[in-house]
């Protein structure tokens, strides 16, 4: 444990301070080659740069790197590969608009080298009961697994700040959940997810100076779903991540098919007169999380954020209240 | 509003938590035998169709909890 600090620490700092300090040059550029899309939720015509994912990618690469150097371990590659592939499908639909079906295929693909570089265990753990062991349907859970946490984040990346602000909270809280089951490397090689949201959350936070884009939600995402399975920790993953769930459990069960968020055509919200953001009446649009919780009345597109991230500091006390039952059988 | 979303997440844990303990206790027995080298990817096929039964049956149980957690909201 003690052998693993000083890989723990320099990977932290490498992936804080990239994204920190590469992120104000990536705007400077993408401003010059107008890479801008306007920002909805503001009463000014206020527009923002985007993708951000690059340097989210670039801050992954160098800290999985780092620990790569020091414990040579598979699972790092395995995750490094998948979640550039990610973010390469994200700048893909960044770029050019794809269809509905291309995200979820293209990160099914994307998750192939967890397969392939055998990056995971086939045994499923649940709290209390034990685990089970799914020889082949466990590869079809990583093939589905990767494209659900990949679009669960990007689906949730609809206000300043959430997308990142989500990934702080429900990445460290998979890191300590992973430190309680005692898979101290994985922990480890989790923390630069975190320590990377954290620093695009700086720039991304209300008023956003720049989007992630579909590059950079897809790469958080991929990530995360990877993490997940080479740690051995599906299910306390998935419980984290429960808001973001709940927003793509609520979309789907509402258009009833899978479909770009562009394509849709009725608005699951507006604005007020002094422009808070408000639930619609519209009867074809989208129930999703901030139409749920905008139904209390109109509030600003801060407090919307607040509120989701108070729900996910609450997904991540049952995950890790989840991560200690993991241990207890009855 | 707020709260029954928390209420909402709750509701998520549990059917999480009972669902895996259906998982364990019913997929984990499971084994094929008398089918030679077969019987491990029987008893995958077998498992997989009682999984996607259990998730398809998870995911009513969980639209049934969200009709009834907000009712009111859903029909905004």
């Amino acid at each position: 444990m003690i052998d693993l600090l000083i890989p723990a620490i320099i990977s932290c700092i490498v992936a804080f301070f990239i994204v920190f300090f590469m992120t104000p040059p990536l705007i400077k550029i993408l401003e010059k080659r107008n890479f801008a899309v306007k920002d909805m939720n503001k009463k000014e015509d206020i527009m923002v740069v985007r993708p951000g994912g690059p340097v989210i990618l670039a801050g992954i690469i160098a800290s999985e790197l780092v620990l790569y150097a020091f414990l040579q371990m598979n699972e790092i590659l395995a995750i490094l590969i998948t979640t550039s592939a990610a973010c390469v499908i994200g700048y893909v639909d960044d770029r050019k608009v794809m269809g509905g079906w291309f995200k979820p295929l293209a990160l099914a693909i994307a998750a192939i080298p967890i397969i392939a570089l055998g990056a995971y265990d086939t045994n499923l753990a649940f709290p209390l009961f034990g685990t089970v062991q799914i020889p082949a349907l466990y590869l079809i859970l990583i093939i589905f697994m990767i494209p659900i946490t990949g679009n669960t984040i990007n689906s949730i990346d609809v206000l300043n700040g959430v997308a990142s602000g989500f990934m702080v909270i429900a990445s460290f809280s998979l890191s300590i959940c992973l430190f309680i089951v005692q898979n101290y490397e994985i922990a480890i090689v989790s923390l630069p997810l975190g320590f990377v949201s954290l620093a695009f959350y700086k720039y991304h936070k209300v008023p956003s100076k720049i989007f992630p884009g579909d590059s950079g939600a897809l790469t958080l995402g991929a990530m995360y779903g990877a993490i997940a399975i080479v740690g051995g920790v599906e299910i306390i993953a998935a419980i984290a991540l429960l808001p973001a769930v709940i927003n793509s459990f609520l979309f789907l069960s509402s258009v009833k098919r899978v479909v770009e968020h562009r394509q849709i055509k009725g608005k699951p919200v507006e604005h007020t007169k002094n422009f808070l953001l408000k639930a619609t009446d519209d009867k074809k649009a989208p129930v999703t999380l901030v139409r749920l919780i905008l139904a209390g009345g109109p509030m600003s597109e801060k407090q919307v954020g607040y509120a989701i991230f108070k729900l996910t500091v609450f997904s991540g006390i049952l995950a890790v209240i989840t991560a200690f039952m993991i241990g207890v059988s009855l | 509003m707020k709260s029954k979303l928390f209420v909402f997440l709750f509701a998520m844990w549990g059917l999480i938590i009972v669902g895996g303990g259906i998982i364990v206790t019913i997929l984990g027995p499971i084994s094929i035998s008398g089918f030679g080298e077969f019987d491990w990817f029987l008893a995958s096929v077998i498992k997989a169709v009682i999984a996607i039964f259990l998730v398809v049956i998870w995911i009513l149980i969980l639209s049934k909890i969200k009709n009834w957690i907000f009712k009111k909201e859903i029909k905004l």
